[in-house]
């Protein structure tokens, strides 16, 4: 912490001003019940006790002597504002109160010699303070707790006599049992003080009050100023801090009305800066802010202008900056207490305003202080008073209470000037600036202005400069340096890199001298072409190994210095080789490199370019360029080499392979044959760094990370795509920069198989046949391609399903089945001749239908030779087909009544018809081989069942079909459900040979519901009959339960029918029997007719319906006319 | 014609000597597209004063919620007061920035006053920017451009 200085605002202005109160009597020290009274009364002081401030005293403590009181102010001239005790005296010499603390308990034995013993200590201190208004109070310390007021009489009467003999009032003597609940009564005890206290301010402000009517404007315009200041103080001591504020605020347009002139502008200043010193801290404490800005601004605008005397001009700014400084502090600590700041209104603004006035004071102090070294401090020192401090605040030591317009001595007003210059020229200008600064950036920081944080780094860093602490200096502007890079704000990055660039002069920090002399001779730096120029012959230098000329605006004594340092830099053997990492910097020579192809086949040379161009103001030698590449093996292939002498670096010949003209692209191209292990793999520039200087001068290897490039040339790429020069035509050799793009890796792919791969199939596979791709490998090489090999089958990848469902094999004699893989790798070929064929058939066979992908992979070796260097290749090629499996054909089946009719279920014993319908759904003709009924034992044939279809061709939707003579054996319970078994058909393509495998398809037949039925109704009648001519029908009725039935039959009449035989009739039949109804019919009309309709009704069992039994019975029958002989005849005869 | 157009411009300034001392057009990746002071031997002073008034900027601009910024204001009002100087902004919709910095103790210059200079800014930047032979991003130089900000400048004496 810096000592205070005379700017410095008095402790006793910026405290809270609190009511003092004196306590006496009290034996802190050897007395432990004294002790404990005082701890109560100031340990632990929270906000919610009143604002005293206690201070113990001993009983025979000196008060400062108070003067005789004025009568008339007629003849009185002020010496100054405000005496510089005066807030002191008031805080902490003069009480309010005085409180004496006496040991006496009412029933105390010796009661009387007590009384008068404290009635004489009560004397000392009320003379000790002698024309005071301070207030004297007792406390009786007494060991006994107090009885309830009024019952203890002999306590009111003793009371009573004990302040008439201390001449107290009742209210001013207090009790003090000292018991457990010591804290409490302290509580009670500094509230009263505290009423007592407030009246006692009251009071001093009454007096102060009563002054004014003696003052006139002439005179004592001063003492206006002083009283309303200490009207202020006074109300701030009694906690009134509305009115405080109202009287500061008089006082302060007070001050500003005083006669101003360069003898006691300071004085003015002072007070002014006091008293608004205490506006903003009581609008800041009633939470106005927004006031105490206001305040401040007005207070700013009403004394920047007031400088003062010309010589003496930093203590304006000096004091400017305190204003400043102490209101941010303000604002800050009203801000921890809970005050909200934003971005545009924090304390950050006023330090940095601070902190540019201390430089200010700084540029003056320079100016003003610039005595001869002969010039000695004054004798006798004009700045010395006899009590060693002013007696006013702001006044000149030489001429205190002086407050005429001229200075009354000339050659004492010349010494003290001089004196205070002489002073000022101590004062540690720069630390003050950069605590000014530090404080303000710590701000910005918290109210997110990064930019004006980055600013204000900076100047501290322009500071530390100054100051000669370049080593702070260059750190805090290297870490702001890459913002304003990054932003591309190029004027400020430069001025930042010349003061850097001083720095490290000045340091001789070779490294560092070299890295900001390289980015500002680049295109980044906006200076001057000439300054460019003077740098890098510099930069030359430093690599010649020889001293660089001196930064223009050092001192003569630093560059000397410097040049000292350097010359020992520069003598010293090693550390001669850096390696700057130009990455993030924008260095005078940009690069980028490029492989010519994102992929390269390993039979071609991999090409490689750097494109570098140099951006300074000459022309700059290098002595080696080096590519570093992810595979280091090609490292030693990258490197463009040529030692240079150090007179090359001094007269580069823009004709030299290694010389980079500025402006000028330079491309330099480097070529590898990519090592074989490394196909299917990445290389990646990983570095490219240029090496400038000699191995025996000093050596700098710029280096770039990854392909090139720098801090701004991603933004210079992303104008260039967009700029309308891009699109023009440009020259052949000629190479615009921005055009190239950085290609920092390329992969290395195997070489160009030449071989033919070609696939012949029959499209779309079929469901579980063995389909045959034949592929046909033919060599296109001019050497023998060796060790063939074929892999072949499901493409890896997809879904596993179709792995379990997939199955590939060479032999196609045979099915293959689950035991075969999906995939066959590595089929053994063996050498191909140049032009020779192979052909192979794979077969596949697919369980289920849908589309797979089918790879067929033919790898090989070859040998070759790459730019005279013999290579052994591997090359492969893939062929991939997408192969749709469909079902060969749709098998359908229904089961019909020997009618033909549809059937939902069937009966027990009773026949009925299975049809199969297959239908072809393949592309290619398919031929049927045999088909087989496989049926389940709850079926039974009605004859050896037959293939129908054997042999039988079908095209693509043709339809073949088959019909089965079928009946169920009986079933338990009536009714269920029975399964029918399978059907087989045996198929293969029609164009296939005969010995290829047959296919066999299952198909499982479905489920049937088989009923049995307890009467079995059929017809037996002729297939037709004709007009006319009666024709027999005979019905058979079976009873097929074990039960007797009786049956109800009748036979309806019909149009087309005459009949004979029963027409109703009921019967009886037998368990097993079978019961014969013979009717004749004699048709009436012919055509297709209806039968009269057969009613059956089974007495036994009711559901059963002559509707069901009716679908047994044939419905209709066709009926031919009749014949027509005699008609015949009769046409013949005529 | 180009002629009466620049004694224009000089009458203009010589009866408002209030006007800016310094204009700046901030591309919307924050780097100077244009930047011009009065006077001259202070210019870096008043780059670090554009440069750091962005900070308010980027602030004011985000604090518009994203759905307000369609009918977010153009113009941002006083950036900040310093001591000597106070700087207005203005935002594009495309996020191109517009900074003129007033002397503080020009205080005839109203808020419509400035309004209309940005206006005036932002119609002589859109000529710009339509010239097929200007690469948006690049650094301004315009004839056109330059005059219209020397005539909203304070002329260096």
């Amino acid at each position: 912490m810096m000592s205070p200085t005379q700017w410095d605002l008095p402790p006793e202005l910026c405290c809270r001003p609190m009511a003092f109160v004196a306590l006496t009597g009290l034996d802190v020290t050897y007395n432990a019940i004294h002790r404990a009274i005082w701890d109560a009364f100031c340990a632990n002081r929270r906000a919610d006790r009143v604002p005293i401030s206690f201070k113990v005293l001993p009983g025979d403590h000196e008060y400062p002597k108070c003067r005789t009181k004025r009568t008339s102010y007629e003849w009185y001239i002020p010496k100054g504002i405000l005496k510089t005790g005066w807030m002191n005296k008031h805080l902490n010499l003069v009480p309010a109160l005085l409180v004496l603390f006496y040991e006496l308990d009412w029933d105390d034995a010796v009661w009387k010699e007590k009384q008068s013993e404290c009635a004489t200590k009560v004397e000392i201190v009320r003379t000790s303070l002698q024309g005071r208004n301070t207030k004297v109070a007792v406390v009786l310390i007494q060991k006994k707790t107090p009885l309830p007021p009024g019952e203890d009489l002999v306590a009111s009467e003793r009371a009573a006599s004990l302040c008439n003999a201390c001449d107290l009032s009742g209210k001013s003597l207090f009790v003090l049992p000292h018991t457990d609940h010591l804290v409490g009564y302290i509580i009670r005890l500094e509230n009263a003080f505290y009423e007592h206290a407030q009246t006692y301010y009251y009071t001093e402000i009454r007096r102060v009050k009563s002054h004014k009517e003696f003052l006139n404007k002439t005179t004592h315009q001063l003492l206006f100023v002083r009283h309303q200041f200490k009207i202020a103080f006074f109300s701030e001591l009694k906690q009134d801090t509305q009115n405080s504020l109202k009287y500061y605020r008089t006082a302060y347009s007070l001050v500003h009305e005083l006669r101003t002139h360069e003898t006691n502008m300071l004085e003015i200043k002072t007070m002014a800066g006091f008293i608004n010193y205490k506006i903003c801290r009581l609008c800041f404490q009633h939470n106005t802010p927004l006031d105490a800005i206001a305040q401040f601004r007005k207070h700013i605008d009403l004394c920047k202008k007031k400088i003062g005397s010309a010589e003496l001009a930093f203590e304006h700014t000096a004091w400017m900056s305190k204003q400043f400084q102490s209101f941010g502090d303000l604002f800050d600590e009203a801000i921890k207490l809970g005050l909200t700041a934003i971005q545009t209104q924090n304390p950050g603004f006023y330090y940095q305003q601070a902190a540019y006035y201390a430089q200010e004071r700084k540029q003056q102090a320079t100016h003003l202080c610039a005595h001869e070294a002969s010039v000695s401090y004054p004798t006798p020192d004009h700045l010395e008073t006899p009590s060693g401090a002013l007696d006013f605040y702001g006044q000149r030591a030489w001429r205190q209470g002086h407050q005429s317009i001229d200075p009354p001595h000339m050659e004492k007003e010349k010494g003290g000037i001089l004196a205070l210059q002489m002073k000022e020229k101590d004062v540690p200008h720069s630390e003050l600036i950069i605590a000014l600064l530090s404080n303000a950036v710590a701000q910005f920081k918290k109210y997110k202005c990064p930019r004006m944080k980055s600013h204000l780094m900076v100047q501290m860093g322009e500071e530390y400069n100054h100051a000669k602490d370049y080593t702070k200096a260059l750190k805090l502007l290297d870490y702001v340096m890459c913002d304003y890079r990054t932003e591309r704000w190029w004027s400020l990055l430069t001025s930042i890199l010349s003061t850097a660039l001083r720095c490290s002069y000045l340091m001789a920090h070779v490294k560092d001298y070299i890295t900001y002399s390289m980015e500002l001779v680049g295109r980044a730096s906006t200076l001057r072409e000439e300054q460019k120029s003077r740098i890098e012959k510099n930069l030359i230098k430093v690599l010649m190994n020889e001293v660089p000329e001196a930064e223009p605006d050092c001192d003569q004594a630093s560059a000397k210095a410097a040049q000292a340092l350097w010359s020992d830099r520069m003598s010293l053997a090693g550390s001669n080789e850096f390696t700057i990492e130009v990455q993030d910097y924008v260095p005078f020579v940009q690069c980028k490199a490029k492989f010519l192809s994102p992929s390269f086949h390993v039979d071609d040379p991999v090409q490689l370019h750097v494109y570098l161009r140099a951006d300074c103001p000459h022309p700059v030698r290098f002595s080696k360029l080096c590519v570093s590449l992810s595979n280091q093996e090609y490292n030693q292939l990258c490197v463009v080499e040529e030692p240079c002498k150090s007179q090359d670096i001094l007269e580069a010949s823009s004709q030299e392979n290694m010389c980079l003209v500025p402006g000028k692209t330079r491309i330099y191209s480097f070529k590898f044959v990519a090592k074989t292990e490394d196909v299917g793999k990445k290389i990646e520039i990983t570095a490219v760094d240029l090496m400038l200087g000699s191995d025996n001068g000093r050596c700098v290897f710029l280096n770039w990370r990854g392909g090139g490039g720098d801090a701004a040339s991603s933004h210079e790429a992303l104008l260039a795509a967009r700029s309308f020069k891009s699109r023009g035509r440009v020259p052949e050799q000629h190479v615009e920069w921005d055009t190239v793009s950085i290609q920092a890796s390329t992969m290395i792919i195997s070489r160009i198989p030449k071989i033919s791969v070609q696939l012949s199939h029959e499209p779309p596979a079929l469901n579980n046949e063995m389909y045959r791709i034949t592929v046909s490998i033919q060599s296109n090489e001019e050497t023998v391609t060796k060790d063939v090999k074929l892999t072949a089958g499901l493409k890896p990848g997809q879904d596993a399903n179709l792995t379990q469902s997939t199955h590939v094999t060479l032999n196609g004699l045979e099915m293959c089945d689950e035991s075969h893989p999906a995939l066959l790798p590595d089929i053994a070929i063996g050498d191909l001749q140049p032009g020779e064929k192979v052909e192979k058939y794979l077969y596949v066979r697919c369980v289920t239908t849908g589309a797979r992908i089918f790879l067929f992979h033919v790898a090989y070796a070859l040998s070759t030779k790459v730019e005279g260097k013999d290579i052994t290749c591997k090359c492969h090629k893939d062929e991939i087909v997408t192969i749709e499996t469909v079902v060969p054909f749709e098998v359908a089946v229904k089961f019909v009544s020997t009618k033909f009719e549809h059937l939902d279920r069937v009966y027990v014993d009773i026949p009925f018809l299975l049809m199969t319908d297959i239908l072809s759904a393949s592309p290619w003709p398919l031929r049927l081989v045999t088909s087989q009924l496989q049926l389940a034992p709850t079926m039974a044939a009605m004859d050896q069942p037959q293939s129908q279809v054997e042999q039988v061709v079908l095209q693509t939707g043709e339809c073949a079909s088959e019909c089965f003579s079928l009946q169920c054996p009986p079933v338990l319970n009536g009714m269920s459900s029975v399964a029918s078994g399978q059907y087989l058909i045996s198929w293969k393509r029609k164009s296939w040979s005969a010995d290829a495998p047959v296919v066999t398809t299952v198909a499982t037949l479905p489920h049937v519901m088989v009923e049995t039925i307890p009467l079995y109704v059929h017809a037996e009648l002729p297939s037709f009959g004709r007009v006319r001519e009666s024709m027999p029908v005979r019905y058979h009725i079976q009873n097929r339960t074990g039960l007797v039935q009786d049956v109800e039959m009748s036979v309806e009449p019909s149009d087309a029918f005459m009949f004979s035989g029963l027409k109703q009739v009921r019967l009886r039949i037998l368990p097993g029997a079978e019961q014969e109804m013979l009717y004749n019919f004699y048709p009436l009309m012919a055509g297709y007719q209806n039968l009269p309709q057969l009613n059956i009704g089974l007495l036994r069992f009711p559901a059963v319906s002559g509707q069901l039994l009716r679908r047994f019975l044939p419905s209709r029958i066709f009926v031919k006319p009749q014949g027509r002989q005699a008609d015949d005849a009769s046409i013949a005869a005529a | 014609m180009e002629h009466t157009q620049s004694r224009d411009a000089c009458w203009h300034s010589r009866h408002h000597s209030k006007m800016a001392v310094c204009i700046a057009v901030i591309a919307k990746e924050n780097y100077p597209l244009y930047i011009r002071s009065v006077p001259v031997q202070n210019e870096l002073k008043f780059h670090y004063t554009v440069h750091t008034s962005l900070d308010v900027v980027e602030e004011k601009i985000s604090a518009v919620g994203k759905a307000m910024a369609d009918q977010r204001e153009l113009y941002l009002g006083l950036l900040y007061p310093t001591e000597d100087y106070k700087v207005y902004g203005y935002v594009t919709n495309s996020k191109v920035k517009f900074v003129i910095v007033v002397d503080s103790s020009n205080t005839s210059l109203r808020d419509n006053e400035i309004r209309s200079m940005f206006r005036k800014l932002h119609n002589s930047f859109t000529d710009v920017m339509c010239n097929p032979f200007y690469n948006p991003g690049d650094t301004i130089q315009s004839k056109a451009f330059d005059s219209m900000v020397s005539a909203m400048m304070v002329q260096a004496s």
